[in-house]
């Protein structure tokens, strides 16, 4: 009976805090199969009267730039990805492989940068990019972020723990340091390779300064951006049923990439128990 | 021979790394420094050097005061309150039930979704027509609504809640993962004792957690300090309504990129900003250390 109680109160508290969370993301996803009308009457009903798509078939459509925005974003972050796992990866296996002079003052920088704030870097790196000529491009978004100290570190960690042998042995099979690195190492490395695209998949998909820093021509914004520029282009009017389409839009991948491994996602914060 | 050969391999492998992160945090940061001695003209591209004339501004600048008022109440109100609620909620989740994957999967949602995308959800929450007002005008809670926005009384506090709603599953996900270190014998034998479930909770776990606490909190600290987009997104770069969201990230951005000349001064700004980060955090580190003495 006393253990009942216990369950019950416990389940009561997760399921208000669930309320809770979901509360924002089920009023945006009701708001954008509304009509302004229907959203601006203060009504409050969830399921809309008259649910219609024609806000997304509007911003996908009509809107001239909105397309361009997510491919914007889908471009940055697939190739932003793919050089730091590249590159992360490279330097984590160097780190934690190969000897060479001054490897651990190296980590030690590496690690020191990860505590620097950001607002420390903002304005040299806009005159850097600015110098190298690469403003109002995608380039600019992606060359100072082409490496990432946290997952270097990690990537280093991984290969610390990681038995030598099969690589020792593929050396004596005659595979040079590059091909051992892509055909034994990088192959071994799958399940941190893929924690690591996920977040930084997920960091360029959700930045706001850089791009908005960086990028001035509309055709370039990335949707972060861009939704925030939705906000007041009706001169302060906001057409809240866009805006709300326009975010869960912007939400669709991510959630996509979380529903296949969600469980990667969960544990991936840190070692978790629950394996 | 053989030793040569792996390290110029390498020294190649992390050329790229060296480079950006030279580049771009290391150079940027003695550049920052440099940046903040100076007065720079960004057309002209001149820079004359000022002494500390910059950091002596931060000091008369009334803005400067305002937005730090306004990112220390940021930083005092939301740490606190979200890493308690990581750590009651993360507790609850820890109690052997069943479904308490699916509610994991439920809450970490707000970890994936964009500073923007969320921003713009909460504007829509809080607007006048918008479902928070709404709800509380028909339960009787307002007897009119508010304009949550445009009341510089509640702008800094609607960015409050929504920082702390979408900061907890992160932090709770690291309590999770501290909790399943606690050995269960460590409950079992409390239990034979006769503690309570409160009595359990505050003798054993909230102490076995307090790396995992100092942790949070440093994470909260250097997290909330520098908030920008949410301010940023909010008030439309302004930090309006009266400069209530004017918070230093977005002084700094506003003196940077916003006005001529005041660029020497958003450099100084930043300089102090992470001085300052570096001051709190390493109090918070000593507190955390002299209170596990006792």
């Amino acid at each position: 009976m006393q253990k009942n109680k216990y369950a019950f109160i416990l389940y009561s508290i997760l399921a208000i805090y669930a309320v809770f969370t979901l509360f924002p993301f089920l009023w945006a996803l009701s708001g954008s199969f509304k009509t302004y009308k229907e959203i601006t009457s203060g009504s409050l009903n969830l399921i809309p009267d008259n649910p219609t798509l024609l806000t997304y078939i509007k911003l996908i459509t009509v809107d001239g730039n909105f397309p361009r925005w997510i491919f914007n974003s889908f471009f940055i972050g697939i190739v932003g990805t793919f050089i730091n796992v590249m590159f992360n990866t490279m330097a984590g296996y160097a780190l934690a492989r190969l000897r060479f002079r001054g490897r651990d003052f190296v980590l030690n920088v590496i690690l020191v940068s990860i505590m620097v704030p950001g607002q420390v870097l903002l304005i040299p790196n806009y005159l850097i990019v600015q110098w190298f000529g690469l403003m109002n491009s995608y380039a600019a978004v992606l060359l100072p972020a082409a490496v990432n100290a946290t997952y270097i570190y990690m990537m280093r960690q991984f290969f610390i723990n990681f038995p030598k042998e099969v690589e020792e042995a593929a050396s004596i099979d005659g595979l040079g340091r590059i091909g051992i690195f892509f055909r034994i190492a990088m192959p071994l490395a799958k399940p941190a390779i893929a924690t690591q695209a996920v977040f930084i998949f997920m960091g360029f998909w959700n930045t706001f300064l850089q791009p908005k820093l960086y990028l001035q021509d509309p055709q370039l914004y990335t949707l972060t951006v861009g939704i925030q520029t939705m906000m007041s282009r009706y001169g302060g009017i906001t057409q809240w049923e866009e805006v709300l389409a326009a975010s869960v839009i912007s939400m669709i991948p991510i959630l996509i990439i979380y529903i296949i491994l969600n469980k990667k996602f969960i544990q991936s914060v840190r070692m978790d128990g629950e394996k | 021979m053989h030793n040569k050969k792996e390290a110029i391999q390498g020294l190649t492998f992390i050329t790229p790394a060296i480079i950006i992160l030279g580049i771009f945090v290391f150079a940027s940061i003695a550049f920052s420094i440099y940046i903040s001695f100076h007065k720079v003209n960004l057309f002209t591209g001149e820079t004359t050097f000022v002494g500390l004339e910059n950091y002596i501004r931060i000091f008369s600048d009334s803005k400067s005061k305002i937005s730090f008022l306004n990112t220390i109440t940021f930083v005092a109100v939301v740490v606190p309150i979200q890493t308690f609620l990581s750590l009651v909620i993360a507790s609850v989740l820890n109690a052997k039930i069943r479904g308490r994957l699916q509610f994991r999967i439920i809450y970490f949602l707000p970890t994936l979704t964009s500073s923007a995308a969320l921003t713009m959800i909460f504007m829509f929450l809080f607007s006048l027509t918008g479902p928070v007002n709404q709800i509380a005008l028909s339960i009787g809670l307002l007897k009119e609504p508010i304009n949550f926005l445009q009341n510089a009384k509640f702008a800094l506090q609607v960015i409050m809640a929504m920082n702390i709603w979408s900061t907890i599953p992160f932090f709770m996900s690291i309590y999770l993962a501290g909790l399943q270190e606690i050995p269960e014998t460590l409950y079992e034998s409390a239990k034979v004792d006769g503690a309570s479930t409160s009595q359990q909770f505050f003798k054993i776990t909230v102490p076995m957690l307090k790396p995992i606490t100092a942790f949070v909190v440093l994470m909260g600290i250097v997290g909330t300090f520098q908030m920008f987009d949410q301010a940023f997104i909010f008030s439309g770069g302004s930090g309006g309504p009266e400069n209530s969201t004017l918070t230093v990230a977005l002084l700094i951005y506003r003196n940077a990129f916003g006005q001529n000349n005041t660029m020497g001064y958003a450099a100084a700004l930043a300089i102090t900003l992470a001085l300052l980060i570096f001051v709190v955090s390493s109090i918070a580190r000593r507190i955390n250390k002299s209170e596990s003495v006792y």
